[in-house]
């Protein structure tokens, strides 16, 4: 399997740092007492953990926008659909913990003086079932959503604007309650992950490592995707439709696989996340989360891979010294990185190593 | 006769002395002034007021009502006061004039009891049956209504055969014949349903619905087939009323969308900064509104100029500085223009407020039409919609009249053509681009009036104004309209059955599959046009 990393210079080097990251921050985190100089702290081992589940949605992203030109502004959708059906494991863990120790519903159902389990919640309470939901839940919506535009050949600006408003529709349903996700507040005051107090600090440990050896193997299954025969036609895709469909590809086809498996990565993501930061709610369906992930891609550089590892923990960390620094001009920040990425940096970090700055 | 002249020179002599007063008879406040403190002689004194002829009289009663009718103790004068502070402000109840200042204690409540109050409202109401303004009868009237005995109906009937205004007249008939069914014999009632049978109000629908068991059958059945015939009179009027909300809807949706519509058409660029272009236009008139506070009735008028020029002078810029730049590269555009509009709501936020800003509206703006007691309407939702029409109006005769428009269409049909004939196609695109930001400035007026004025306001509206023009047909200005005026009036109809966001949910999933079984919208453009 790394064979595909021989010609990816970024990739090797990325890989190797994250492997050594693996080990290094966690063994710093455990081996030393929080006075020592050496510790490392699990607030900032929580924070890589979560910038590292961005990573590997931002991978999702440049697989189906720098290698298929698809500029999605709706992965955040299938990001808070992987995080929703962990939440609602989580959720289903509380059992009788919570404010109103009902024992068989979520808080929020007691609430809402439901008084027993919608359907689509059976099964939560195992893990395998909700692992599964991880996976399906998104590929399936990314399925229909890619069956319907690609056969009908919506493309650019078009393709873009009716992922964004998926992503928005996802949004004002999820705010409802009765919709059954918890609405407004969504899901959250978790207590355990497979048995594990979700707050302790191994527990936390143990996510950082899953998180990072989640990119890491996400990473080589995406390198050899598009280092296959098929993600070779699928940039033929992106760079000549017409022509390849001459050629005689099934054009849809390919474009739909690269979503599903795409739309899968973004939700393991989410699954990841949701339990290191501790709630899910509607807001990750915001469009403005979706089109900060194009973001992300862009800056590190699209088509790379790599890049958009890069860019996803860059722009991450910048933000978080900036929100404290600058509070007020965070926003300013990053919509002046918009602008001046797309005409400055069309090539992201990324392209600066190889010495292309302009388009 | 002489005896009679000396009474009639008495006569004017006393209405002379009267008239020094401050009108006809409006001396007696002052004369009964002693009686109206005592608890045992103020319904004496009250009824005096009431049988007197004092031009003043409905001011006395509508000051004892209101509880602001005061005795001052120094020199036993009735007055009216207002609050001032601590101290309060004197007028004399019997010729209007200022009499200073005084201090609680120096003046002394004149009190009613609740029987004299009652008295004292249809004392009032009766009096305004006799107002010389029609609307004043109206109101009049429609209060009586509410609780109809037999001295109102009396009163009511006494004036119904001289009045002259058709409107209360037809009022007035209407107390006659509900006291028909109030009191009236079997064949009374029945007759008096016929007539009002097809009224929507409710005070006929309560009295309908309590006949409709009566125990002589053909009441019953004829208030039951009036009860029919009155639901489906309202039911038609809240179709209609649910129509003209989506339009209203809609020609806001179409407003924000046209702008939208013309820099899509013409550059094939999605500019994502759009909806911050209608935040300016709002802001515009809330800083006209700020710069003149004591012009707010006309400030609309001269915010929409304003607004157009700050919409249009930024989307120059933006297209100086960004846009031109990305020439050919859609999507690059879109992230661009996204990052414009975070740095356009963060200023907003900075500069001006985190928190909404008060837009007030002019009065001409407020307030509601009645058509009929089951049928209103805002007259603001009225005026947007043909607001929205003569900006379109506009916008049409600019691309269809004008040369600018004509080398407008003529880049959007095709550009290498265009600029080998000779137009200037890189100001073309600057200038339609600031047109289509300074249209969505203007529509930013118009929302200002519906909607509140913030920071996030403009990213509500992208989403949907991009699926307008999708939906109307990208290129196609017609197409817009009608398609941002047929959404809205199907949200609207579909908010009572699911609920205003379930609605909006149904709207955009219906325009995801219908882009993609129609991906060049409702009217596509054809022909060399049609491009790709």
């Amino acid at each position: 399997m790394l064979s595909v990393l021989r010609n990816d210079r970024g990739g090797q080097l990325i890989l190797s740092v994250l492997l050594v990251l693996t080990i290094v921050l966690p063994y710093l985190n455990l081996a030393f007492p929080e006075s020592h100089p050496w510790h490392f702290s699990t607030y900032q081992l929580n924070l890589f953990g979560k910038y590292l589940c961005y990573a590997l949605l931002a991978m999702s992203v440049d697989l189906v926008w720098g290698y298929m030109g698809f500029l999605t502004l709706g992965h955040g959708a299938y990001f808070g659909l992987g995080g929703y059906a962990m939440g609602m494991y989580l959720m289903r863990q509380v059992g009788d913990r919570g404010v109103y120790g009902n024992p068989d519903l979520p808080d929020f159902m007691v609430f809402l003086n439901w008084q027993e389990l919608p359907w689509y919640w059976m099964g939560f309470n195992w893990f395998p079932v909700a692992l599964i939901a991880v996976f399906l839940v998104p590929g399936v919506l990314a399925f229909l959503f890619g069956w319907f535009a690609f056969r009908s050949r919506v493309n650019g600006v078009y393709l873009s604007i009716i992922s964004q408003a998926m992503t928005y529709a996802l949004m004002l349903a999820f705010f409802r309650n009765e919709f059954g996700f918890g609405g407004n507040n969504g899901l959250t005051d978790f207590k355990d992950i497979l048995g594990f107090p979700v707050n302790a600090q191994h527990t936390r440990v143990a996510l950082f490592v899953a998180s990072a050896l989640s990119v890491i193997f996400a990473y080589l299954l995406c390198r050899s995707i598009v280092s296959s025969r098929a993600g070779r036609v699928v940039v033929a895709i992106r760079d000549a439709e017409s022509r390849t469909r001459f050629l005689g590809y099934q054009v849809e086809n390919y474009q739909l696989m690269m979503l599903v498996v795409s739309a899968m990565l973004a939700g393991v993501a989410g699954a990841l996340y949701v339990p290191q930061v501790g709630i899910i709610n509607p807001g990750e369906f915001s469009p403005l989360n979706s089109i900060e992930i194009v973001i992300w891609v862009a800056i590190g550089g699209r088509a790379t891979l790599y890049g958009a590892v890069v860019g996803a923990l860059l722009v991450n960390f910048a933000k978080s010294w900036f929100t404290a620094a600058f509070p007020e001009y965070w926003l300013f920040a990053l919509g002046a990185l918009f602008v001046l990425t797309t005409l400055w940096l069309p090539y992201g970090v990324a392209g600066l190593r190889r010495g292309r700055i302009t388009a | 006769m002489l005896l009679f002249t000396s009474l009639l020179f008495t006569g004017l002599y006393t209405g002379n002395t009267d008239a020094e007063n401050g009108g006809i008879g409006n001396d007696l406040i002052d004369q009964i002034a002693e009686e109206l403190q005592n608890r045992k002689t103020i319904a004496a004194a009250i009824d005096e007021i009431l049988a007197s002829k004092a031009e003043r009289k409905r001011e006395w009663l509508e000051a004892l009502l209101s509880g602001t009718l005061y005795f001052r103790k120094s020199d036993k004068k009735v007055v009216t006061v207002t609050k001032q502070g601590s101290s309060f402000e004197l007028t004399a109840a019997s010729d209007g004039s200022a009499q200073g200042t005084a201090g609680k204690r120096e003046i002394s409540k004149v009190k009613i009891n609740n029987s004299l109050r009652k008295k004292l409202r249809n004392a009032i109401a009766e009096m305004a049956l006799d107002d010389p303004d029609a609307k004043a009868r109206v109101v009049a009237v429609e209060q009586m209504l509410q609780s109809l005995d037999k001295s109102k109906l009396a009163a009511i009937t006494q004036r119904a055969s001289t009045e002259t205004d058709s409107s209360v007249k037809k009022l007035m008939l209407l107390a006659t014949h509900l006291n028909a069914l109030d009191n009236g014999t079997g064949p009374e009632k029945v007759a008096a349903i016929q007539i009002i049978g097809n009224n929507t109000r409710d005070i006929v629908v309560q009295r309908l619905t309590s006949l409709s068991s009566n125990e002589d059958p053909a009441v019953a059945t004829e208030a039951n087939a009036a009860l029919v015939e009155i639901q489906k009179r309202i039911s038609f009027y809240e179709k209609i009323e649910t129509v003209l909300f989506g339009l209203s809807l809609g020609s806001v949706l179409a407003m924000a969308a046209i702008g939208l519509a013309i820099t899509f058409g013409v550059m094939g660029v999605i500019n994502m900064a759009h909806g911050e272009m209608i935040m300016i236009g709002a802001y515009t008139t809330w800083a006209v509104q700020q710069a003149l506070p004591a012009f707010i009735e006309y400030s609309l008028i001269v915010a929409v100029p304003l607004a157009f020029i700050a919409a249009f002078l930024v989307g120059v810029l933006i297209e100086f500085l960004v846009i031109r730049h990305l020439y050919g590269r859609p999507l690059e555009t879109l992230l661009a223009t996204f990052g414009i509009s975070l740095i356009l709501q963060q200023s907003a936020r900075t500069f001006i407020s985190a928190q909404n800003v008060p837009v007030s509206n002019p009065s001409w703006l407020s307030g509601q039409w009645h058509f009929d007691p089951a049928l209103s309407v805002a007259i603001n939702r009225v005026v947007i919609f043909f607001f929205c029409l003569a900006v379109f109006a506009a916008l049409m005769w600019l691309l269809r009249r004008t040369f600018f428009g004509l080398k407008v269409r003529a880049v959007s049909q095709n550009r290498e053509m265009a600029r080998a004939m000779g137009a200037r196609s890189a100001r073309i695109d600057s200038m339609t681009f600031g047109l289509g930001a300074g249209i969505a400035g203007v529509a930013g007026v118009a929302l200002s009036q519906l909607t509140n004025v913030g920071p996030n306001m403009g990213q509500s509206y992208i989403v949907d104004s991009f699926m307008v023009v999708v939906f109307g047909g990208v290129g196609n200005l017609w197409g817009t309209l009608l398609a941002g005026l047929s959404l809205g009036v199907v949200n609207k109809f579909l908010e009572p059955w699911v609920g205003a966001v379930l609605a909006k949910i149904v709207v955009l999933v219906f325009i995801i599959v219908f882009i993609q079984k129609y991906p060049r919208g409702l009217f596509p453009q054809r022909g060399r046009a049609a491009g790709d």
